[in-house]
């Protein structure tokens, strides 16, 4: 191949221009070093709780090793609808109105390619999961980013909507509660957001990944609002409620129409997602409730935590309503938000995830995930004031 | 159960510092409820959860069913008081079942156990049968795995 084009030359034009995840870059850096306090962590600290994992060693052990149907395991669909249902009054039919998904990393990225043509507007918000923008770039379409704002809670308006939407807009991409942010919307919002999807004909497709972890309030979906069922695409799965993340388990809600379509893709590509993680993931909702509540409480305690600790080091930080992490503003220091965690972590062997890896309106912030045990949480915080002291 | 003494239950050596950012509450709030839970005798005492396997001098722990007579009077209180006035018994259950206390001693040897059943226990009147097992080996105590680490496989920095 002496005289022909690079391999790099050969590689898709979009693919070779995306960059590759801020939080990859990180990663690695990280990983060179011991005795590192992880803030830095978007999954649960803890281990799937034992009743689910059993549930898939039984099923191995009864020879549970076949694939399933291209939509998933329809004892699972089944609950799965019964979940949402009792969630957000909204009903789905199991046999065509739910898929299983590997992951919501896929439902997502099957929902985007079922729906974006090449040129298309896909609207979504920033700070945003990594994943996002790439996905509907792999799809040829045109991310169209709204920058959220702290002053706002990083909630997204009705108003920052119009200033964003053009003829060409055909998708609105929404996650809240939200990765990096912690920002969880109110009722108002959602309906004010619902209301200009249906204004502007829009199909929605919502992430909501972390609903079962917001803590001063319930939950209230976009797919609740009269009229959104027949436009959205409900995307959830079960990594963050039940600490599933290594299971590789999501599943999408949509009209049939639109279950077909991303059903077709997933069918070509993925085949179906794996059954022993199905078969747990029937376990997670027919008895897990217990173990989301406990969760949630833990969680709870260790946000209430952080979030005084940052405030009495005089650092601002948004009142996280969800999720698991603190957004913590450091522009005060006078530094990016890059130089601060590689500052924080060359100096106090801390590691947390610069905003910047969540898109440019996440500069001058550091993502701080609470998804670790309490007490490595306190050494933490000891380290970061002793960090900020000295700048 | 109450979200502090939760804490406590956790953690008893947790600062009111600490336990105040973790519950949203003051710091004299924190103080002020832990004085009244040791006032009321809802806490009882602090103690160190501690694997003894660890170390030379490990006891020997012996659970001992028993059956008893209940009298006309107060039923097994009063003979559960006295077998609890044993500074070798650690615990004392009422149980439902086919005995009725339920006993956890600790001791040097097997013998110093045997000895007690067999001088102190056996001879009690209400006593009427004893059966003896010795434990072997603790995989978790007061909801703490004493065997196994906890050890999380989870990657130092992901999405």
């Amino acid at each position: 191949m002496n005289d022909s084009k690079s391999l790099r030359d050969r590689i898709v034009r979009t693919v070779r221009d995306i960059p590759r995840s801020g939080i990859r870059d990180f990663f690695d850096i990280v990983s060179s070093r011991e005795d590192v306090i992880s803030l830095g962590i978007g999954e649960p600290d803890f281990v799937t709780p034992w009743h689910i994992r059993d549930a898939a060693v039984r099923a191995l052990d009864r020879g549970a090793t076949s694939y399933t149907s291209n939509m998933g395991l329809l004892s699972l669909r089944r609950g799965i609808t019964k979940y949402v249902e009792k969630k957000t009054g909204i009903g789905y039919r199991p046999e065509d109105e739910v898929l299983i998904t590997v992951g919501v990393s896929q439902g997502l990225d099957l929902a985007v390619r079922a729906l974006v043509e090449p040129g298309d507007e896909v609207l979504y918000h920033e700070p945003s999961y990594v994943s996002y923008n790439p996905l509907i770039q792999f799809a040829y379409g045109k991310p169209v980013a709204i920058q959220t704002k702290k002053e706002n809670g990083f909630r997204l308006t009705r108003k920052e909507l119009e200033a964003h939407v053009t003829p060409k807009t055909k998708v609105l991409l929404l996650n809240y509660p939200n990765n990096p942010t912690g920002a969880a919307l109110e009722k108002k919002d959602v309906k004010a957001i619902a209301a200009f999807a249906v204004e502007h004909d829009l199909i929605v497709l919502t992430d909501e990944i972390y609903d079962e972890l917001t803590y001063d309030r319930r939950h209230y979906s976009i797919i609740s609002e009269p009229g959104m069922k027949e436009r959205t695409v409900y995307l959830h799965g079960f990594s963050k409620a039940w600490a599933m993340t290594g299971w590789r388990m999501g599943f999408t809600c949509a009209p049939p129409e639109l279950t077909e379509a991303m059903m077709k893709i997933h069918q070509y590509t993925m085949l179906c997602a794996p059954i022993l993680s199905q078969e747990a993931s029937v376990e997670a909702l027919r008895n897990g409730d217990s173990d989301i509540a406990f969760m949630r409480e833990e969680y709870k305690k260790r946000r209430n935590f952080i979030h005084a600790s940052f405030e009495e080091m005089g650092i601002p930080c948004i009142y996280p309503d969800g999720a698991f992490y603190a957004f913590v503003d450091i522009s005060q220091f006078g530094m990016s938000s890059k130089e601060f965690a590689l500052r924080l972590l060359d100096e106090q062997n801390v590691a947390c995830v610069p905003g910047s890896a969540f898109g440019p309106c996440g500069e001058g912030f550091i993502r701080c995930s609470y998804a670790t045990a309490l007490d490595d949480i306190k050494e933490a915080m000891v380290r970061i004031a002793r960090f900020v002291e000295k700048l | 159960m109450n979200e502090l003494l939760k804490l406590l239950k956790q953690n008893a050596l947790e600062s009111p510092e600490n336990m105040a950012k973790i519950l949203g509450i003051s710091v004299d709030e924190v103080k002020q409820k832990i004085a009244e839970y040791e006032k009321e005798g809802v806490i009882r005492a602090y103690q160190a959860v501690v694997n003894e396997e660890k170390l030379d001098t490990s006891l020997v722990t012996t659970v001992i069913e028993v059956k008893v007579t209940p009298e006309s009077e107060g039923g097994f209180d009063r003979i559960a008081t006295r077998i609890s006035k044993f500074p070798e018994v650690e615990s004392v259950f009422l149980m439902s079942g086919t005995f009725d206390l339920l006993l956890f001693i600790k001791g040097r040897t097997m013998y110093e156990a045997a000895g007690f059943v067999s001088e102190k226990l056996a001879t009690m009147p209400g006593v009427t049968s004893t059966a003896t097992h010795f434990m072997m080996k603790t995989y978790k105590q007061n909801g703490i795995l004493m065997q196994t680490r906890d050890d999380n496989e989870r990657l130092k920095v992901s999405p």
